[in-house]
């Protein structure tokens, strides 16, 4: 019995509660619906000083755009970033969790933590659960020993590689850096290849679409998210409109709830966290 | 035939300016047979807070209680209202713990942030993926002909009536075109001072 005094420790890792129920329903013919997939275009590279990594920003639940510009590069430490391509909410949570891992790790260790660790937790996890948490990722970071990338399968094998690309789209971004990539190139020279492998993807692949979203991460100094690096399609502007006027709208009954505005000023008098964040600390 | 389209409903929220709305169907069903029409999908969780939880009807009953519940824990623990961010995060968690024995609701958050009143709308995948558009976000078995609807009738800056005009035509229009939506509409128009609950006026068959 759970009280303030003694709160129940809740009980880590995934909940099966429901998967009897579920399973009678789908023998009884309902079942299972869909969760949305990012049918995705992600790729990353090695160039002269760093790594870039790259991500178009569709995300659908079948044949259905259900958003439009979504993030596919997320972060996981000052050093490093992660594209998920795959189950939405499983590149989302595992690298959430990873992330929180990572940062545990370097307030442990005080150093930065090396993108080799990052590879091995997230194999680690996805290895564990056999390709039930459908993760296709492209890590990128840059640590002590160099630039890094990695592209990790949702059954939990790896490859380093100087250039990857996964998702549906991982073909026509492929053929792209098969044709252009080559070591040491500059940063302008990476940012235009990563774009183009993106762009192969946004218009050769139905699964992606919208935007170049990239992320370059430099030997020195912090990481530079450029989100929404370009917009592939602009969309036309709304020649008319199709408002309907005020008053349209048949109401039965309506209520009106008042609510109190409190305007409560917090002056927060500065705390500093007796940690340093993580982007200083490279 | 999907367990999401079990009881049949739809929820849609629209950003406007200062402002946020949220609508709901009132159908209850099972299957084809209408049972109730006093079934609102939308709940309110905070002062400015509303959430919408359409799909398997249990399910938004029983995710509904489990969220108040998480949320009652936090503000006495922390005493403080909850911002609609918070909520979401909250929310995708609860749905992702239980990744393979998922509920099937697909649910949709609309709020005004408690501390700098910007509007927020979210909706998730039934295993909590968040999506956070600077639009509009739409949820239910009428879900594709709602992003037809959105996607012609919304514009940025709506003010609250213009913004309640178009949600409801939006969801109107749209359960219109589904069988196992509609019979009656609740709107909630958010602002920073007043909530109004309007029950809109739709075809009943």
């Amino acid at each position: 019995m759970a009280s303030i005094l003694l709160p129940e420790v809740p009980v880590p890792g995934f909940s099966f509660e429901n998967s009897q129920r579920n399973a009678f329903l789908a023998q009884k013919g309902f079942p299972a619906p869909t969760a949305t997939k990012t049918g995705t275009t992600i790729v990353g590279i090695i160039y002269a000083d760093g790594v870039i990594l790259g991500a178009d920003t569709r995300a659908t639940e079948n044949t259905v755009v259900s958003d439009k510009n979504c993030q596919k590069i997320h972060y996981l430490a000052g050093n490093m970033y992660c594209c998920g391509a795959g189950t939405a909410a499983d590149t989302e949570m595992t690298t959430q969790s990873v992330s929180s891992q990572l940062e545990l790790q370097r307030l442990h260790t005080g150093r930065t933590v090396a993108v080799e660790t990052a590879a091995t937790l997230l194999k680690r996890m996805l290895f564990r659960y056999q390709g039930y948490i459908g993760a296709a990722l492209v890590l990128g970071g840059v640590d002590r020993t160099g630039p890094h990338i990695y592209c990790i399968y949702p059954h939990g094998s790896v490859d380093k590689l100087p250039y990857a690309t996964m998702g549906s789209g991982s073909l026509a971004a492929m053929a792209v850096f098969e044709a252009n990539w080559k070591p040491n190139m500059t940063e302008e020279e990476g940012k235009k290849l990563v774009r183009d492998a993106i762009a192969a993807g946004i218009f050769n692949d139905l699964g992606s679409g919208s935007n170049v979203d990239l992320c370059v991460i430099r030997s020195q100094g912090p990481a530079q998210y450029l989100r929404t690096y370009e917009e592939a399609n602009v969309k036309g502007k709304k020649q008319g409109s199709y408002r309907y006027p005020l008053g349209t709208t048949a109401v039965l009954k309506q209520s009106v709830i008042p609510l109190e505005v409190t305007s409560v000023t917090v002056t927060a008098s500065p705390q500093p966290m007796d940690v340093e964040p993580s982007h200083s600390r490279r | 035939m999907s367990i999401l389209a079990y009881n049949g409903g739809a929820v849609v929220a629209m950003k406007g300016k200062d402002c946020v709305a949220i609508a709901t169907d009132k159908r209850f069903g099972i299957q084809a047979q209408t049972v109730s029409t006093n079934f609102p999908k939308v709940y309110q969780m905070g002062p400015t807070l509303y959430v919408g939880l359409p799909g398997l009807a249990t399910d938004t009953q029983t995710v509904f209680q489990r969220l108040k519940f998480r949320m009652n824990l936090y503000e006495l623990k922390e005493n403080r209202v909850m911002r609609p961010k918070t909520f979401s995060a909250m929310l995708s968690n609860l749905l992702y713990e239980r990744r393979f024995g998922p509920y099937f609701i697909e649910p949709v958050v609309a709020g005004l942030d408690p501390v700098d009143n910007q509007p927020y709308v979210c909706n998730m995948d039934l295993i909590g993926c968040p999506n956070e558009p600077e639009d509009f976000v739409v949820s239910g078995t009428c879900s594709e002909q709602l992003y037809g609807m959105c996607e012609a009738l919304w514009e940025p800056n709506l003010s609250p009536d213009e913004l309640f005009e178009t949600i409801s035509q939006a969801l109107v229009n749209a359960a219109d075109r589904d069988a196992i939506s509609g019979w009656g509409a609740v709107v909630y128009i958010i602002e920073k001072d007043k909530i109004t609950e309007k029950h809109v006026k739709t075809r009943m068959d």
